[in-house]
């Protein structure tokens, strides 16, 4: 038997909408049987994978807090895939933004007013679109491949978080451990129900830039230049887009939403800079935008969608003993299952056997 | 053995698992397949390599395991991104994820367990060759694996049939369709060579380079190995240069880190202060040196923008889907 795939005059509008849920729906089943393998229960450890972390309050906050990054780096990086710049160093543009954030708060720890934070904001979405340039400007100027540089640069990023918590910005009181002072109460981003969690208002910018960016998208020129030029460049070429231009935009915009990003994690759940800031949301979020079907909508869904599979490693740790790793391995699953089923949106798929070669059959497409 | 032959021997420990990684993506790309998820296979080669070498007490039959493990694993990707004909860069990064995440799974029983270490094989007489007889001929058998590679890979993409089948799958895989090759057969076993070099590479690390199992170990050597194709611009020879080259950088920061001014008095001035300039930057500095020293090689090699189209198999990254 072989498998065979022709391509579709029109892409499929209900795969499109169903691909994303079969993805789903197969790494659970996926998932059932790698449990059932390491000699788990696969309805108990299914069910304290994606269903315990929803039904308590305090948890429901951190899937909150887990989504936030996840759905900020990922809209920015559906600009970037839409337009063909393969930004992969998001996990870079996070740590570098979260440095430059935090320099306010560890640099100048008697600076408390209401702009603190504010500027803080700014200060990292500046930090990681400096960060997304450096392989934008490569890329443009040299013809470099952006997928090694960017990636080359998360290393670098990491190195110089590590250098700088254990060197120069390490708290003194730090007993020894690496990390900045915490930071203070200006310097924190507000809860926003601390009655029942630690939920803060980032989830709040999460959304309100999937909506912007999906409105600059759908709505805009802009948007139109970026998928132009994502889909056919020559055509995008002769229609005076200037690719070069856009590589720019598309990094420097998802560089800021992953440098806000960073800044929101250290300044709402962690509250200090440490060198184990990130869990690879990064990476996480490459995920997240292709299971949102690289639209920022879509975005905040499969956020929510990963920021579950974070939390439900943490759940199965506990209470099945199984390594939080398994949350990784749940990852890379869904991202082959949702390119996998992906193809359905565009081909169609026969499976051939010797019998059915032979005998011709009609098209009727 | 002397102070530069142990350095230079470090240099090339350091350099064979990039080298035997490079040479399999090499051949992979060669078919006109982009797979990114060479530190996804490396790092699967270097916990299936350490677990069989334990599980066997035989560190050959690891670095077997690491490489079926490897190309196995690769299955998964050549599945996806030449039958289904997924985005090639979506799904190499997939495979890395999962090879992440499924070597943390499967290597956490092996973590702080000692391994079993693959043990150089001495040539007699040559080895006594003053400096190169240590260097060239009491080395791993995965070093003379990764030297053999060369020869092979470059005598069987220019000098055989089945070599030149390949390149053209790679460089234009509707004509080598229409000359009735099966495009998706060539993809599939390239894909799984590159598999089973990377799971080789990977099984060096943990056999050789590190001998034990740590979570992450290949901290982006696969990506370095991706680079070093583009490096040597799809030409086997050149990657055995840019494999040298990024191990003596590897080394190079390391044996600064580890320099004990003390022992360095004897030195003249200005190479004693030089040392000693070196010395006193942060570790991490001289530790992201092979990452931006693989960024510097990448912009010099793309600047001129014709010879990269000229040597780039035309095919790379595309799917082939038969016209019917």
């Amino acid at each position: 038997m072989r498998i065979e795939v022709s391509r579709r005059q029109m892409p499929s509008q209900l795969f499109s909408y169903l691909s994303p849920v079969i993805a789903l729906l197969l790494t659970v089943l996926l998932g059932a049987i790698v449990f059932m393998a390491l000699g788990k229960d696969p309805v108990q450890a299914m069910y304290s994978y994606f269903i315990e972390p929803l039904t308590e309050t305090w948890s429901l906050h951190e899937l909150l807090i887990k989504a936030t990054p996840l759905i900020l780096i990922a809209v920015g990086l559906s600009v970037c895939y839409l337009s063909n710049n393969w930004n992969i160093g998001a996990e870079g543009q996070f740590l570098m933004g979260a440095v430059a954030g935090s320099a306010i708060p560890v640099l100048a720890p008697d600076f408390q007013s209401f702009i603190t934070l504010p500027l803080m904001l700014v200060f990292a979405m500046a930090g990681g679109a400096a960060f997304a340039a450096i392989p934008a400007f490569l890329k443009s100027r040299f013809n470099t491949n952006e997928i090694l540089t960017s990636l080359m640069l998360v290393y670098v990023a990491q190195l110089f978080v590590d250098w700088l918590v254990r060197g120069p910005w390490r708290n003194p009181q730090g007993f020894s451990f690496p990390g900045t002072v915490t930071f203070n109460d200006f310097a924190l981003l507000p809860e926003m129900f601390p009655a029942s969690g630690r939920a803060n208002i980032g989830i709040l910018f999460a959304v309100v830039a999937a909506v912007l960016v999906w409105l600059m998208i759908t709505r805009t020129m802009k948007g139109f230049e970026v998928r132009v030029l994502g889909q056919n460049p020559r055509a995008g070429r002769f229609a005076g887009f200037s690719s070069a231009k856009m590589t720019f935009f598309a990094f420097l915009l998802s560089g800021a939403l992953a440098g806000l990003a960073g800044i929101i994690e250290v300044a709402g759940a962690v509250q200090h800079l440490n060198e184990k800031l990130s869990v690879g949301y990064g990476f996480a979020a490459i995920i997240v935008v292709f299971l949102g079907r690289l639209n920022p909508l879509g975005a905040i869904v499969a956020g929510l969608v990963l920021a579950l599979t974070y939390l439900g490693g943490e759940a199965a740790q506990i209470s099945l003993q199984i390594s939080d790793k398994s949350a990784r391995v749940f990852q890379g699953m869904l991202l082959f299952l949702v390119l996998a089923c992906d193809t359905l949106i565009h081909f169609r798929i026969r499976f051939v056997t010797a019998r059915s070669v032979s005998s011709p059959k009609v098209e009727n497409s | 053995m002397g102070m530069t032959e142990a350095i230079l021997l470090t240099v090339f420990t350091a350099a064979t698992p990039l080298l035997i990684a490079a040479m399999g993506e090499l051949v992979a790309e060669r078919s006109g397949v982009l797979n990114l998820g060479v530190e996804g296979m490396m790092i699967m080669g270097a916990i299936g390599g350490f677990a069989f070498a334990q599980m066997s007490g035989n560190p050959y039959v690891g670095a077997l395991g690491g490489m079926v493990i490897g190309a196995l694993f690769s299955l998964l990707f050549a599945f996806l991104a030449v039958t289904l004909v997924t985005n090639q860069v979506a799904t190499g990064l997939a495979l890395t994820i999962l090879g992440l995440g499924l070597s943390g799974l499967w290597g956490e029983a092996f973590v702080g367990v000692p391994g079993v270490k693959l043990q150089p094989i001495v040539v007699p007489v040559l080895s006594e060759i003053p400096l190169i007889g240590r260097l060239l001929f009491a080395q791993d058998a995965l070093f003379y694996v990764s030297i053999a590679l060369v020869f092979a890979v470059s005598w069987f993409l220019f000098r055989t049939k089945g070599g030149l089948i390949l390149r053209s799958v790679g460089d234009n895989h509707h004509s080598a369709h229409a000359l009735g090759i099966s495009v998706s057969r060539v993809r599939y076993l390239a894909v799984m060579f590159g598999g089973a070099c990377a799971g080789l590479a990977g099984s060096h690390l943990s056999l050789v380079y590190t001998t034990q199992w740590i979570e992450n170990m290949t901290a982006g050597r696969g990506w370095i190995a991706l680079a070093l194709v583009v490096f040597a611009s799809w030409r086997p020879w050149r990657i055995l240069f840019g494999a040298y080259l990024f191990g003596a950088i590897t080394i190079m920061q390391l044996h600064i880190q580890a320099l004990n001014l003390g022992d360095l008095e004897f030195l003249p001035g200005p190479v004693y202060g030089i040392m000693a300039l070196l010395k006193s930057i942060p570790a991490q500095f001289l530790s992201s040196l092979p990452y931006l020293a693989t960024i510097a090689v990448l912009v010099l090699i793309s600047r001129n923008r014709r010879l990269t189209l000229i040597n780039t198999p035309a095919m790379l990254g595309r799917g082939f889907v038969p016209d019917r």
